[in-house]
């Protein structure tokens, strides 16, 4: 720890950063207004997939630029899961040096053009940041940077292929294409493992494919990663279960010498009601798939989607924000959001609340399902709903949900998605009787190493966290990575 | 990609197709099905692995007509590539030495039947199998079914080969005469479900193999999930067989009609797009 805050320091005292901050009063800084990136129409996005935000121009990111002071104490990097050096690629930004913003990105951060779109900002790095601490003010918007920062550096045609150290010859598997998975493979790739990724479904990426939509993260950005990740020298093998189509023993007879499991936290709940299987009932998954992944909203596509009039969707995550406004763009002509708690408990990122609500969301807080009703065909036509309230906090500091006695009623639904939660994936752990899990289902492993109760197989993302988020992912690759190479490193070496 | 190396109609509407696949091919024991996706703008159907040669590297699929994949997938010809392949998926049957084994099959569920009626031979058991089809044309499979059972018993509805009725009333025939352990069956739902009525009367115990709509295939969006024994289980992982008395087939026949309406327009479109 202390070497780092020494680094910072180092860093911070560099002759450009200095002069930077002579070059302006703090003051001066601290009087500006934060700017936010423009964003299309709400009536207008809300009937297409483009992406809803639209970036800041070069004039708005270098007066965001401006409002960092470059904190002698930047509390803003620990509020960073990566601990992305924020100061430093901030003020590359002020110095116009875009491309070099994104190198800093780059240097702890292997997908910075999605994180700047996905992350929870507002929980971490701008939670921590010296404007929302001491000013009361909003925060410098240190994700819209990173987003300008990447995105810059994508459309320059200039993408740096990351240096990759000479090929030791050492093969290692990455189970999972996810951002985990990706982040990994970034990293024992460029030490000099002959590198593979395994992976399950037709389409590298993970959760940022099949789940994120494209209007929040399109398709694109994950695939121009993925491509310098190939130009590096990964290889990608999808259509592949392991456990299945090979098991990790088999794996190992090919000659792989240690594992990365990054296989996600992809089975999801339903709530155990009655009439949850009719038709017209799905998880988020199966609709943000057929919609993203098979691309079912498009006719020329072979894979079908129900297009709700009415629909509902239960929950008030991430996936459920993106299920709800996908039903828009399908052409509800009402599409709710039904959850348990208040609008202030909700785990989605706060920015897609927002959008959601200037989008026509409607949102009923405070109410749970507790049935479902069908027309003869099966179909589901009616939803059985009561009202909640709050009371005490429970474990996870939220305040805990309290049904109140004879408050239910009905609502006409034609399409309900189920959106509250996922369990980790069972494939790997039932084909490994000796990997330790917890009772939860997810691997346990060391919090350094990232090592499992299995040597040679280490793990992270949401199959060791559950249901968590794409930073945390990463960071866990990326330590797993270095925890590899310390393992084969001392193995090779004894 | 994944190669057609041989194709063979048993029907007009049914037909083998034998394609490269040999990491699939040597995993793959019976019960297990795999995931395909013919091109770009495909849709992910389940099929399930009718056999398998380890040394070619193939895996042997049986295809019904009944819709828009189904239908491209026999346009398709020796030398044609299915763009993803992924598998073997679902649990393997659990097969063992338990004695006298029937075997109900119908339509092209006689096709993923016949590994299991082989795996149940070379187990030790005897085997008896019941194959049954609407008429004489659209029985499939038979010689290699012979191969394998002790005994086979045709039922077609028309009578054009072997006896006229349902499925059932050649089990019952069989069940009456002599002591069955265990019943193994697959089909198309209804039948399935008439199968499992069957044996419930004689209480033995019988497993039924699935057939539902799925995306994944890995347990990741519940659109395979049946009711067994009141409980909602994923037929991808925790299926594609289970206790057939236990099953809800009304709702598993509801669930398989969920895009009904969708699958009938974009037939319809292909239909008019192939004239
Ligand atoms: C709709 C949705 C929206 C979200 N929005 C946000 C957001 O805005 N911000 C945020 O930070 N987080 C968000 N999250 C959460 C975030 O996406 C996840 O935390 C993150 O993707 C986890 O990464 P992972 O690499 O662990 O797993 P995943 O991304 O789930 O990837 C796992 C991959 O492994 C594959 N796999 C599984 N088993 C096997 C096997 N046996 N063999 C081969 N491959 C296998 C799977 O097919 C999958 O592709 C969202 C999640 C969803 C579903
Ligand atoms: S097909 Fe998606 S969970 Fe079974």
């Amino acid at each position: 720890m202390e070497n780092i805050k020494e680094y910072l320091k180092a860093e911070r005292n560099q002759e450009w950063r200095a002069e930077l901050r002579k070059s302006m009063k703090a003051k001066e800084r601290t009087g500006r207004e934060r700017n936010d990136m423009l964003e299309r129409d709400p009536n207008v996005r809300n009937k297409n997939i483009d992406e809803v935000n639209l970036g800041l121009t070069e004039e708005l990111a270098l007066a965001d630029a401006r409002r960092c002071i470059d904190c002698a104490n930047p509390t803003c990097i620990t509020g960073c899961p990566v601990g992305i050096n924020i100061p430093k690629f901030i003020k590359k930004i002020e110095t116009g040096d875009y491309l070099g913003a994104a190198v800093v990105l780059k240097e702890t951060n292997a997908l910075p053009a999605v994180c700047g779109r996905v992350c929870p900002q507002e929980k971490q790095c701008e939670n921590n940041c010296f404007y929302t601490i001491s000013l009361k003010k909003p925060a410098v918007a240190i994700g819209n940077l990173e987003r300008f920062a990447a995105d810059y550096e994508r459309n320059s045609g200039q993408m740096a292929i990351p240096e990759v150290a000479a090929p030791n010859g050492i093969k290692v598997g990455v189970i999972g294409s996810g951002p985990a998975g990706l982040s990994a493979a970034g990293d024992l790739c460029k030490l000099g493992y002959d590198v593979t990724v395994f992976e399950a479904l037709h389409e590298i990426g993970g959760v940022l494919k099949y789940g994120i939509p494209e209007f929040r993260l399109p398709n694109e950005i994950v695939d121009v990663e993925i491509e310098v990740m190939r130009k590096m020298g990964i290889k990608f093998k999808t259509n592949f279960l392991v456990g299945r189509t090979a098991t990790i023993d088999e794996l190992k007879e090919q000659g792989y010498e240690a594992f990365f499991v990054g296989s996600g936290a992809g089975l999801p709940r339903f709530m155990n009601i009655p009439g949850e299987n009719y038709n017209g009932i799905l998880s988020s998954n199966e609709y943000l798939t057929r919609v993203n992944l098979m691309n079912a909203a498009n006719p020329d596509f072979d894979t079908p989607v129900l297009k709700g009039k009415n629909v509902a969707v239960i929950g008030g995550g991430n996936t459920a924000m993106d299920s709800v406004r996908t039903a828009k763009r399908l052409g509800a002509e009402r599409s709710v959001i039904v959850y348990r708690r208040s609008l202030v408990e909700m785990p989605a990122r706060v920015e897609e609340v927002k959008h959601a609500q200037e989008e026509g969301i409607e949102f009923m807080n405070l109410h749970n399902p507790v049935e479902y009703f069908a027309d003869e065909n099966g179909r589901v036509n009616k939803m059985r709903i009561q009202k909640m309230e709050l009371g005490e906090p429970d474990a996870s500091g939220r305040r805990r949900p309290i049904v109140i006695p004879n408050s239910e009623f009905d609502i006409e639904v034609d399409t309900v998605v189920v959106s509250v939660g996922v369990s980790p994936n069972p494939l790997i752990p039932a084909s490994l009787p000796n990997l330790k899990m917890t009772d939860w289902g997810t691997i346990v492993v060391d919090q350094d190493t990232m090592q499992s109760s299995i040597p040679e197989l280490f793990a992270g993302g949401d199959i060791v966290r559950g249901g968590a988020t794409v930073i945390l992912a990463m960071g866990d690759g990326r330590k797993a990575a270095a925890g590899m190479h310390k393992y084969i490193q001392e193995k090779i070496n004894k | 990609m994944n190669k057609i190396v041989e194709k063979e109609f048993f029907s007009e509407n049914v037909a083998k197709l034998v394609i490269e696949a040999p990491e699939i091919a040597k995993s793959r024991k019976p019960g297990h099905f795999v995931i395909i996706r013919i091109d770009e703008r495909g849709e992910r159907i389940p099929l399930t692995i009718a056999g398998s040669d380890i040394e070619k590297g193939t895996i042997t699929l049986v295809i019904q007509k009944v819709g828009v994949t189904s239908a491209k997938l026999l346009a398709l010809n020796e030398g044609d590539a299915i763009r993803d392949v992924v598998g073997p998926l679902g649990k393997a049957t659990h097969i063992e030495n338990i004695g006298t084994v029937l075997c109900a099959g119908g339509g092209v569920g006689v096709a993923p039947l016949l590994p299991i009626v082989e795996g149940f031979k070379k187990a030790g058991n005897r085997v008896i199998t019941v194959l049954a089809a609407r008429t004489k044309d659209l029985i499939i499979l038979e010689d290699q079914m012979r191969e394998f059972s002790d005994e086979v018993i045709l039922m077609t509805d028309d009578g054009s080969s072997g006896r006229k009725g349902l499925v059932t009333a050649g089990m019952e025939e069989v069940i009456k005469r002599e002591k069955v352990d265990m019943c193994m069956t697959i089909g198309p739902a209804i039948m399935m479900k008439f199968a499992a009525l069957t044996t419930k009367k004689y209480n033995i115990p019988t497993e039924a193999s699935l057939n539902t709509i799925m995306v994944d295939g890995t347990g990741m969006c519940g659109a395979c999930r049946v009711s067994v024994g009141g409980k909602t289980k994923f037929v991808c992982v925790d299926g594609p067989e289970f206790d057939a008395h236990e099953v809800n087939f009304e709702e598993m026949m509801s669930r398989l009609g969920g895009y009904k309406e969708l699958e009938a327009k974009a037939y319809e479109k292909y239909l008019k797009n192939a004239e």
